[in-house]
C-alpha cells in the first residue's frame, strides 16, 4: 500500500509540467487570435479611449508573462475570471454545463463495455468462423459512421419517427435521473459506435494474443474449461490492454462530444466553448479547456494507478 | 617465457543497480592464455562468464584492473588504432541471429566485417567471404540466401566465417553450441577445432555444459557468483576437482551412462544459486557447500595455486577428499 | 490408487503376468493441415507406459516429441493439426472422448509440465490461486481446503515457505522454483501420469539436478508413471526405466534405458549416444551425423535414416517396421541383427 501511494506521488509529480505547459498553451491561444482582443470586446464603433480603458481594465496592457502569472494565480484558486458576454463566472458556466457531457460521456463509455467487451470476447472465442467476421464487419462500419450522421439519424427514428425519446435537451441527473437517462440515451448511442467497434477489435486481438500464450496451454492441461480461461485469465490478463483503450475512448468521447452536443442541442461542455468560441468569450474559451485538460490527466493518472491492480508485475 | 596473448589482472566489471551497490559482475578476477591455447570458462547463471567474455574482447571495459592483449592495455589505445587492434579480438555468441542482419545475404553478412574495416576492393573482399564460407562448410549457393533460410547450424558456421574474416588472433565463443542439436553440435565443435590448427587461434570457451567444455578446452576456470573458485588443467578440473563447487557441477551433469558405470554418489546441491546483486560474505559459495564452516561466512578464502597450475578458491582445500566425475 | 482398478474389461488380454499398461498409444499419428495438403508430422507412433513407470522420449529437434506429448492430451490446435490413431487411457480411447469427459481427464488423470516455467505460468494469478484452481477444477472443495491443499502440494515440490509462496506471483519466483510451482500444478490432483516437455532445458545444472531428483522422488513415492521428453540422453539415463528414441517423425527404438545405454540396435540412437561430448576422449574428433533431418515435405520412403546412415544397404529402400528385439525392445531396423552398435559405454 505504502508503495501505491509513493507512486501517486511520482505520478502527480510527472503530471504537473503537463498541466503547466497545458495551461501556457491555453492561454496562448488568446494571443494567437488575429487581432487585438480588446478592440473585438469595445466593439466595432468603441472609441480609441474605450479600447485602451478595455486593454488596461484586463491587463492586456502588462507583458505576457505577468498576464500568464495572475491568470494562473487566479486559476489556481479556482477563479476562471467572467465571461465577457453573459458577465457569469466562468467556474458556474462549467459547473452547469459539464455535468450534461460528462452524463452522456460516462453513459457512452458504459454501452461501449457493455457491447463492445461481450462481442469482443465471441470473436476471439469464434476466431476465424463467421461469426467473428461479421463481428468485424460490423466493427469497420461502426468505426466508419460519422457519430453526427448517426446522432441524426437516431434523432429521426427514435425521437422524432417513434417519438420515444426526446430529441433534443437535458435534464440535470439531480433533477429526475429518468428524465436525464432519457436525454442522454440517443446521444450517447450515437457515440457509443465508434467505441463499442474500437473496443471490440482491441478486445480480440489482444484475446488472441493471449490465448496463443503458453500459459493458456496450461491452464487447458490442467481441465480448465474454455470460459473459464478466457473469462478469467484471458480477461485478466487482457486487463492492461482494456484499461489503455477505455483510457483513450473516454478522452476521445469527451472530445466528440462537441459534435453531438450541437446535434441535440445539449446545453453541455460542446455547446459552452463553441458558442464561447463564436462570440470570442476568452476567459469561457480558457476555462473549458482547462478543465478539459485536468479531467484528461485525472484519467490518465487513474488509469495508471489500476495498471498496478491489475498486473503485479507494473510496480 | 613469451607474452602470453590474453591477460586479465584483477579485472572488475560492474553494473550500476539502481537503490544500491553496484552489481560486481566480474570481481577480481586474474588468468592468462597462451597462444594456440583453448581456455574454457564454465558456470551457470550469474557467474559473470559472459560479462567476462564480453570484457576480453573490449566490449566492456574493467572498472579496475586491466584487460592485457600481448601484452599491451587495448584500451590505451584510441580511435583508429584500437579499431585496427580489435579485429584480432573477435566474439561469436549463443544467439546465431544476433549477429546477423536478417535483411542482409549471407555473403554480404560475411563480407561487412572487412567491409568496415576498409580492406582490399569490393571484388577482393567477396572472393574471401566466399572462401571462408566454402571453408565452414557453407557452399556457394548459400552466399545469395537469408539468415531465415537456414538452420541454426548454418548459422552459426556463417558467424564463424564472418569472424574468420578479419584473421583474428583470439575468439571467444560465448556458448556457441548451446543452441544446437547435439549431433549440429558435434559437428560445429569439430569444425572450430579443425579451424583452431589451421588459422593458429586462440579459444576462449564460454559455456555452461561441463561436456563441451571439457572436451573443447586445455585449460578450464570455474567461475561461480562473479569469481573464478577453480583453474587448471582440463584433466585435473575433471577428475580430480579442488573445490567443492566443481565438485557438485561434476556430480550435477548427467550422465549418458548405464547404471554399472555410475559409481559415484550424486550431490545435490540445495538452494539456489544466490543473486549476484547481493552476494553471501566470505566464501561465495558458502550458503551451498556441504563442508562449509563458520570461518567461510567471514573470510573470503584466497585464490591459491594448490598443485602446479592448479588453482583454487577455498580455505579448505588441502583438507577434502572430492570425488571426481564418472567418466 | 483406487481409480486403479476400474474399466478392466473390453481391451485385448494383457500379457500373462504383466500388469496392463496405463497408457496404451496406438498408431499415433500427427498432420498439420496447410493449404497445399496434409503435412504428416508423426506417423505410426505406438508405446506403452506402465502404471508408474517413468519413460522418456529422446530426440533432436523437428522430430515430433514434443507434439506427440501434446497430442496426447489433445492440447495441440485442433483447427490446424489432425490427430489420428488411439491413446487409449486405461482402455479407453481419449480421442474419442467428448470435451468435458477429455477435461475430466486432463490435469486430473494426466498432467503436463512445460519447458519454459515462466512462460508457462500464468503471470496476474499467484501461484496459490494457479494451483487452487487445479484443484477446485476437479474436486468439490471449497476455497479453505484448496489453499490447505495447495499449501500442502507446495510443500512437497521442496519450496521453502510454502505459505507465503502460495500469495506470490510467479515473476517472484526464481527459475528453479518456478519449475517447482509447475510441478506443485501439475501434481496436485495426483495424476496417474505426468508428462514432462523438457522440464529442465531452460534451468542451470545444479537446479536442473535438484528437479530430476524431486521428480523421480515424487513418482516413486505416488506411484506416478512419468513421461519425460528430452533431448538430453543424459538427463533420461538419469531419470527413466524405458526410453523411446524418436527421428523424423517415428519412434525408431524402444528398449529399457539400460540395454540400449549398453547396445543400441538402431544405427541413429547409438549415433546419437557417440555425439556426446562428455563421453568421448577430450580433443578427438566427434562422430557426427553426415546430411540433416529430412523435411516433412520430402520423407525418405523407406527407412527414413537411411540416407544418413553407415550402415545402410538397398534394403533400407523399403518402409521399415518396428521389430522386436525381444521382450521389451522393438527397433525400426532391418539390420539390427547383423549390427554390432556401440552405446556410451564403449
Amino acid at each position: 500500500m505504502n508503495r501505491r501511494w509513493r507512486m501517486l506521488g511520482e505520478r502527480l509529480s510527472q503530471v504537473i509540467p503537463v498541466i503547466v505547459l497545458a495551461t501556457i498553451i491555453v492561454f496562448g491561444l488568446l494571443q494567437l487570435v488575429p487581432g487585438d482582443p480588446a478592440m473585438t470586446l469595445a466593439g466595432e464603433q468603441a472609441t480609441d479611449e474605450r479600447i485602451a480603458e478595455i486593454r488596461h481594465l484586463y491587463g492586456f496592457d502588462k507583458p505576457f508573462l505577468v498576464q500568464y502569472g495572475t491568470w494562473l494565480g487566479h486559476a489556481a484558486q479556482g477563479d476562471l475570471s467572467r465571461s465577457l458576454l453573459s458577465g457569469e463566472r466562468v467556474v458556474t458556466l462549467i459547473g452547469q454545463s459539464f455535468p450534461h457531457t460528462l452524463t452522456i460521456v460516462v453513459l457512452a463509455l458504459l454501452i461501449s463495455l457493455l457491447v463492445g467487451v461481450p462481442l469482443g470476447i465471441l470473436a476471439a472465442m469464434r476466431a476465424h468462423t463467421r461469426a467473428d467476421t461479421a463481428i468485424s464487419a460490423l466493427s469497420s462500419v461502426g468505426v466508419a459512421i460519422p457519430n453526427f450522421w448517426l446522432a441524426m439519424i437516431l434523432v429521426t427514428y427514435f425521437a422524432l419517427g417513434l417519438g420515444w425519446l426526446p430529441a433534443t435537451g437535458a435534464t440535470p441527473l439531480g433533477e429526475s435521473v429518468v428524465g436525464s437517462l432519457r436525454h442522454a440515451i440517443l446521444p450517447a448511442l450515437a457515440l457509443a459506435a465508434g467505441g463499442i467497434a474500437e473496443l471490440t477489435r482491441q478486445l480480440r486481438s489482444a484475446l488472441l494474443e493471449v490465448l496463443s500464450s503458453q500459459y493458456m496451454r496450461t491452464l487447458r492441461a490442467k481441465g480448465l474449461s474454455e470460459t473459464a480461461m478466457i473469462c478469467k485469465h484471458g480477461l485478466k490478463n487482457v486487463g492492461v490492454n482494456l484499461l489503455t483503450v477505455i483510457g483513450l475512448l473516454f478522452n476521445r468521447l469527451l472530445g466528440a462530444t462537441v459534435v453531438v452536443e450541437a446535434v441535440f442541442a445539449i446545453p453541455g461542455m460542446g455547446s459552452l466553448i463553441v458558442r464561447a468560441a463564436i462570440n470570442k468569450d476568452f476567459p469561457v474559451v480558457q476555462g473549458v479547456v482547462l478543465s478539459m485538460v485536468l479531467v484528461v490527466v485525472a484519467t490518465n493518472l487513474l488509469i495508471d494507478m489500476l495498471y498496478s491492480v491489475l498486473d503485479p508485475r507494473v510496480k | 617465457m613469451s607474452v602470453p596473448l590474453l591477460q586479465a589482472e584483477d579485472v572488475l566489471v560492474q553494473f550500476p543497480a539502481p537503490g544500491q551497490a553496484p552489481i560486481r559482475a566480474v570481481d577480481r578476477v586474474s588468468f592468462s592464455v597462451a597462444a594456440n591455447e583453448t581456455f574454457g570458462v564454465i558456470g551457470e547463471s550469474g557467474s559473470g562468464k559472459s560479462t567476462l567474455g564480453r570484457a576480453l574482447v573490449c566490449l566492456n571495459r574493467p572498472d579496475a584492473g586491466r584487460i592485457l592483449h600481448d601484452g599491451a592495455d587495448p584500451f590505451a589505445l584510441t580511435g583508429r588504432a584500437f579499431r585496427a587492434h580489435r579485429r584480432n579480438y573477435q566474439i561469436i555468441f549463443q544467439d546465431p541471429n544476433a549477429a546477423l542482419n536478417p535483411r542482409m545475404t549471407i555473403l554480404d553478412s560475411v563480407c561487412e566485417p572487412l567491409e568496415i574495416l576498409g580492406e582490399a576492393t569490393a571484388a577482393a573482399r567477396r572472393d574471401r567471404a566466399r572462401a571462408m564460407m566454402d571453408r565452414v562448410g557453407l557452399s556457394g549457393s548459400y552466399a545469395g540466401r537469408y539468415p531465415h533460410e537456414l538452420s541454426g547450424g548454418q548459422k552459426q558456421r556463417v558467424n564463424i566465417a564472418r569472424a574468420l574474416t578479419v584473421r583474428p588472433k583470439l575468439m571467444v565463443c560465448d556458448e556457441v553450441v548451446a543452441a544446437l542439436d547435439v549431433s549440429i553440435q558435434a559437428e560445429v565443435l569439430n569444425l572450430l577445432a579443425e579451424l583452431q590448427g589451421e588459422f593458429g587461434l586462440t579459444f576462449v570457451f564460454i559455456t555452461h555444459d561441463l561436456g563441451v567444455v571439457s572436451h573443447v578446452s586445455d585449460r578450464i576456470a570455474v567461475m561461480y557468483l562473479g569469481k573464478i573458485v577453480e583453474l587448471g588443467p582440463a584433466a585435473r578440473v575433471r577428475h580430480a576437482p579442488l573445490h567443492p563447487y566443481t565438485e557438485a557441477l561434476l556430480s550435477a551433469e548427467p550422465s549418458a551412462l548405464p547404471a554399472a558405470m555410475r559409481t559415484r554418489e550424486r550431490i545435490v546441491l540445495h538452494g539456489e544459486i544466490p543473486s549476484p546483486a547481493d552476494p553471501p560474505s566470505g566464501c561465495r559459495f558458502r550458503t551451498r557447500c556441504r563442508f562449509a564452516e563458520p570461518r567461510c561466512a567471514v573470510d573470503a578464502p584466497a585464490f591459491r595455486e594448490v598443485q602446479p597450475g592448479h588453482f583454487a578458491a577455498c580455505h579448505f582445500v588441502d583438507q577434502l577428499t572430492l570425488q571426481g566425475p564418472a567418466s | 490408487m483406487a481409480s486403479d482398478t476400474s474399466k478392466q474389461q473390453g481391451r485385448p488380454g494383457p500379457e500373462m503376468g504383466h500388469r496392463p499398461p496405463l497408457l496404451s498409444v496406438r498408431e499415433l499419428g500427427v498432420a498439420l493441415q496447410t493449404r497445399g495438403g496434409n503435412l504428416q508430422l508423426t506417423q505410426n507412433i505406438s508405446f506403452e507406459v506402465g502404471a508408474g513407470e517413468r519413460v522418456g522420449i529422446v530426440g533432436e529437434s523437428g522430430c515430433g516429441k514434443t507434439v506427440t506429448g501434446l497430442a496426447l492430451l489433445r492440447l495441440l490446435p485442433a483447427r490446424s493439426m489432425q490427430v489420428s490413431g488411439k491413446i487409449l487411457l486405461d482402455g479407453t480411447d481419449l480421442l474419442r472422448l467428448p470435451g468435458r469427459q477429455m477435461r475430466a481427464i486432463r490435469g486430473r488423470q494426466v498432467a503436463m509440465i512445460f519447458q519454459e516455467p515462466m512462460s508457462a505460468l500464468d503471470p496476474v494469478f499467484t501461484i496459490g490461486q494457479q494451483i487452487g484452481e487445479a484443484i477446485r477444477a476437479h474436486f468439490p472443495v471449497g476455497a479453505r481446503e484448496a489453499r490447505e491443499r495447495a499449501v500442502d502440494v507446495l510443500d512437497r515440490v521442496g519450496i521453502p515457505l510454502p505459505q507465503r509462496r502460495h500469495d506470490e506471483y510467479p515473476h517472484q519466483l526464481s527459475g528453479g522454483m518456478r519449475q517447482r510451482a509447475m510441478i506443485a500444478i501439475a501434481l496436485a490432483c495426483q495424476p496417474r501420469l505426468l508428462i514432462a516437455d523438457e522440464p529442465t532445458t531452460a534451468l542451470d545444472v545444479t537446479i536442473q539436478a535438484q528437479i530430476i531428483e524431486l521428480l523421480v522422488k515424487l513418482s516413486s513415492e505416488a506411484g506416478t508413471a512419468l513421461l519425460f521428453i528430452t533431448h538430453d540422453l543424459g538427463v533420461v539415463a538419469e531419470t527413466c526405466e524405458r526410453v523411446l528414441t524418436m527421428y523424423a517423425g517415428q519412434v525408431v527404438e524402444d528398449a529399457p534405458v539400460e540395454d540400449v545405454l549398453v547396445r543400441p540396435r538402431h544405427p541413429y540412437t547409438s549415433a546419437l549416444m557417440r555425439s556426446l561430448p562428455n563421453l568421448s576422449v577430450p580433443k578427438s574428433v566427434l562422430p557426427s551425423i553426415p546430411g540433416r533431418v529430412p523435411n516433412a515435405l520430402a520423407m525418405p520412403a523407406g527407412c527414413r535414416f537411411a540416407p544418413r546412415c553407415a550402415h545402410a544397404r538397398p534394403a533400407c529402400g523399403r518402409a521399415q517396421d518396428a521389430l522386436p528385439v525381444g521382450a521389451d525392445h522393438r527397433v525400426r531396423c532391418a539390420r539390427f541383427d547383423e549390427l554390432e552398435l556401440p552405446g556410451t559405454a564403449a
